[in-house]
């Protein structure tokens, strides 16, 4: 990292303008909310002004100066619009104290090259605040839905009470709606039974598939790679109109001439579909914790007498096993989520989670959904602290450095 | 080994077969196993995935439904000329008799029907209403035919209808084709179709231009967002990766319904812009169901396969170079330009092609957020499965679809190659 830099004070003329700028800026949001503009932007920029010049000059004591204005703004949001009010003062304040004494100590130049002019100087804030900017917009439609999904009303956006952070106005009903509700209920037990059989599916054969794919000399092993792993790259919509007509002929055969049970015949469709897309992502991750394999481990093995099955349950299955494992949560996650090739192969009694959704968002707009969507947000927080863990562990055994 | 070199033979393995031969034997034995090892998984695969494809083929182009249920007539309607302007003769009108009434007792005529409806509207009705009086007539008896088939519709005194019925009678026809490039089969080859009925060539386009502005804007957010991450130590870039990496593992239908949310006209947008005052109470702005939303929607949702072969690929990009060009006196910008930004190419056109082939093919996203101007292909495609039942047209724009993705699959894999396709 960049050497220290010597720090030192900047002058007034430097602190007050930015600081009035920062102060105009916040202070619009407030007068906008509060019937006028102008007066929040000039507002705004005396106060800030004035806070930062007594500061400064007056006080000299930055702890103390932190507290009386995460407290004044707290307040003052507060008795202007509510406990949201206070909170968002709180938050204010506590930004305002650290800028002021961010700009007036020249906190920012410290973990910069000392060389840097002004203007690159500027840029480089500039360029964080955009960054800033972009991954607000990666997570904010993720944790819009969670506090939407504890409302009271069956509205898709925030009520009053909820921004008053009224205990009235959150309520646990639409979690209730979703276990208690029969078509929900049915419709996730569906999941449940789909996605892990077809994830069983596809991570056996996978896993067989891409250790011989990994072996030293596979005729064609570019074609067969392509094979495999065509399921990702066709366009779920192909694909689930090319196993449309495939699997309606299938199941017409299967019902009518062997004469195999209508229901069972759907799951069937429906959990075969699911595995071949979720192929491609076990073979991809099992060819690539194989590409670390040490093959002489293997070797040693069976110089010491141990069968080809054997040697593969004790030596190799362990050490690919983190990778067999994400594989597998790919496959999953992928059959789980899927809804397009579940709506055009299965009937209505294959029902899954992801079609109750899509069939709700359509249709009747329910608030439900939000609640399932919060749960399935919790779910992909889980899976993705295991797939990181797994990365991990899995580069400890095979001994690369962890990245 | 010094023994064996000093023989004048062949080289010897143990079992005193030649080495050479013995190595061959033992390669021979190792691809077998490979192979064996491949094959459960690549049955698999070609039967529940690749013959489904082939079979999509298939039905583009598959027509077997007019010779099938009207054999007789198609073949007396050989010798007549759809050019003449006349009605063909009773030898036709016969033969159509004796096809129908058996298709009629099998209840196939409706669906020929609306086979046929897809290509000239009213022969829906025309064989419906017309199957339940030939029912009653008697192919042996009741001749001729001519004076009463007319009389029953007056469909079958057209000689449009007969020159429909020809010109869709070969088992194998580019009529779905031309069909879903706005054009249509007709006895004097392939015209382009009426005026209102052209919407294909135009939502092909809608769904190429909107998946270019989708990767357009991807590559802007996620170049900044990238570089940051692969500059900033690896503590806090491992951080922030979370960031990108929950929406990447988020389910799609979470994050549809939450843009679904967010774009409402009563939605969180609208509100927060309402309550700062940005925007007129009466004048909310209109972002769900039109382009705007699809765009939003979709940038959101396939940001994550730009930024992560964006950032693997500037991870590789050594700092010494742009420090190196900064001692030489460049500036910032020229340094970026010239040395940066050259190396980071690759990694926008992985992103790119990925995010291209994605969008392209999106169903869901456009069916809830797009509206009716918003929408795409694919959505085209899944209203001829399950709602007009035109399957062969489905098919054949899904075959085109199918056609764009695989050249721009090759092309990927010209640039970045198969094996290096990366997860998380």
């Amino acid at each position: 990292m960049a050497a220290l830099t010597p720090i030192s004070r900047k002058p007034m003329s430097v602190v007050l303008p930015a600081v009035a700028l920062a102060g105009a800026f916040a202070g619009m949001f407030v007068g906008a909310g509060n019937g006028s503009i102008p007066l929040g932007i000039l507002g705004g920029a005396v106060l800030m002004t004035g806070l930062a010049w007594v500061f400064i000059n007056v006080l000299k004591n930055e702890q103390m100066a932190r507290w009386i204005t995460i407290l004044g703004f707290g307040i003052a949001g507060f008795l202007l619009s509510g406990p949201m009010g206070g909170v968002l003062g709180l938050l204010g304040g506590w930004f305002f104290a650290w800028f002021i004494y961010w700009l007036y100590e020249g906190r920012y130049r410290q973990k910069l090259l000392p060389y840097l002019t002004a203007k690159q100087v500027f840029y480089h804030y500039l360029f964080r605040v955009i960054c800033g900017a972009i991954f607000v917009f990666l997570i904010t439609p993720i944790l819009v839905v969670l506090p939407l999904s504890f409302n009271a009303q069956d509205f898709f956006t925030f009520t009053p009470e909820m921004l008053r952070l009224d205990p009235e106005g959150y309520s646990l009903k639409h979690y209730r709606d979703f276990f208690t509700n029969n078509e929900w209920q049915r419709s996730f037990k569906n999941s449940l039974i789909i996605a892990p059989i077809a994830t069983v599916i596809s991570v056996s054969l996978g896993t067989l598939a891409a250790i011989g794919l990994s072996q030293s000399h596979v005729p064609g092993r570019r074609a067969i790679m392509g094979i495999l792993i065509s399921p990702m790259i066709v366009p779920l919509i192909i694909s689930a109109t090319g196993m449309f007509f495939f699997y309606s002929d299938i199941g017409r055969f299967l019902e009518g001439t062997l004469g195999m049970n209508k229901n069972f015949v759907g799951y069937l469709k429906v959990i075969l579909a699911h595995a071949v897309l979720g192929i491609p992502f076990v073979i991809i991750t099992v060819t690539a914790t194989l590409v670390g394999f040490d093959r002489s481990l293997t070797r040693a093995a069976a110089n010491m007498g141990a069968g080809p099955v054997r040697t593969f349950f004790s030596i190799q299955m362990p050490l690919i096993l983190p990778g067999v494992i994400s594989g597998g949560l790919f496959a999953f996650i992928t059959s789980f989520d899927e809804v397009v090739v579940v709506l055009f192969v299965g009937s209505a009694s294959q029902k899954t989670l992801p079609w109750q959704m899509f069939t709700g968002l359509r249709e009747q707009i329910s608030p439900t959904i939000l609640a399932v969507a919060t749960i399935l947000v919790v779910l992909s927080i889980g899976l993705l602290a295991t797939v990181e863990l797994l990365r991990r562990r899995s580069e400890r055994l095979r001994g690369l450095s962890p990245a | 080994m010094t023994d064996a070199s000093q023989n004048a033979g062949p080289m010897l393995a143990a079992d005193g077969t030649p080495l050479k031969q013995s190595l061959a034997r033992s390669l021979r034995r190792q691809k077998l196993r490979a192979l064996l090892l491949i094959s459960p998984l690549l049955l698999f695969v070609m039967f529940s995935f690749i013959v489904p494809i082939a079979s999509m083929l298939f039905r583009s182009v598959e027509n077997g439904m007019v010779a099938e249920t009207l054999p007789l007539t198609v073949e007396a309607l050989q010798s007549w000329d759809t050019q003449s302007g006349e009605l063909p003769e009773e030898a036709v009108y016969d033969a159509f008799v004796r096809d129908m009434v058996v298709a009629v007792e099998n209840k196939e005529h409706t669906r020929l029907g609306s086979r046929l409806n897809y290509e000239e509207t009213g022969m829906s009705s025309l064989f419906r209403k017309s199957g339940r009086k030939l029912k009653k007539m008697d192919p042996e008896t009741d001749g001729p035919f001519k004076e009463q088939l007319i009389e029953i519709h007056e469909g079958w005194g057209d000689p449009q209808t007969w020159s429909v019925i020809k010109t869709h009678s070969p088992a194998v026809t580019n009529g779905y084709f031309l069909n879903a490039v706005d054009m249509r089969r007709t006895p004097e080859g392939a015209q382009s179709q009426p005026e209102d009925k052209r919407i294909l060539i135009k939502l092909f386009g809608r769904t190429l231009f909107m998946s270019l502005v989708i990767t357009a804007s991807c590559i802007l957010l996620a170049y900044p967002v990238s570089y940051l991450l692969a500059t900033l130590p690896m503590r806090v870039s491992n951080l922030l990766m979370i960031l990108v990496l929950l929406p990447f593992w988020t389910s799609l239908l979470v994050r549809t319904s939450a843009w679904k949310v967010m774009l409402q006209q009563q939605g969180v947008i609208n509100e927060t812009l309402v309550w700062l005052g940005l925007v007129a109470d009466d004048a909310r702005l209109i972002i769900i169901n039109n382009q705007i939303g699809t765009i939003i929607a979709m940038t959101h949702i396939l940001l994550p396969f730009m930024i992560l072969p964006m950032y693997s690929v500037m991870q590789t990009i050594p700092p010494t170079y742009t420090r190196a060009a900064k001692s030489m006196g460049a500036t910032n910008w020229t340094t970026f330009w010239r040395i940066y930004f050259p190396q980071s190419i690759p990694g926008i056109g992985a992103g790119s092609i990925l995010v291209f082939i994605l969008a392209i093919g999106y169903y869901i996203t456009p069916e809830i957020v797009g509206g009716t101007k918003g929408v795409f292909i694919s959505n085209r495609i899944a209203y001829h499965i399950s709602s007009s039942l035109n399957w062969g047209l489905a098919a054949a724009l899904g075959t085109i679809l199918l056609a764009v993705v695989l050249l721009l699959y090759w092309v990927y894999d010209k640039i970045v190659g198969i094996d290096n396709v990366k997860l998380g």
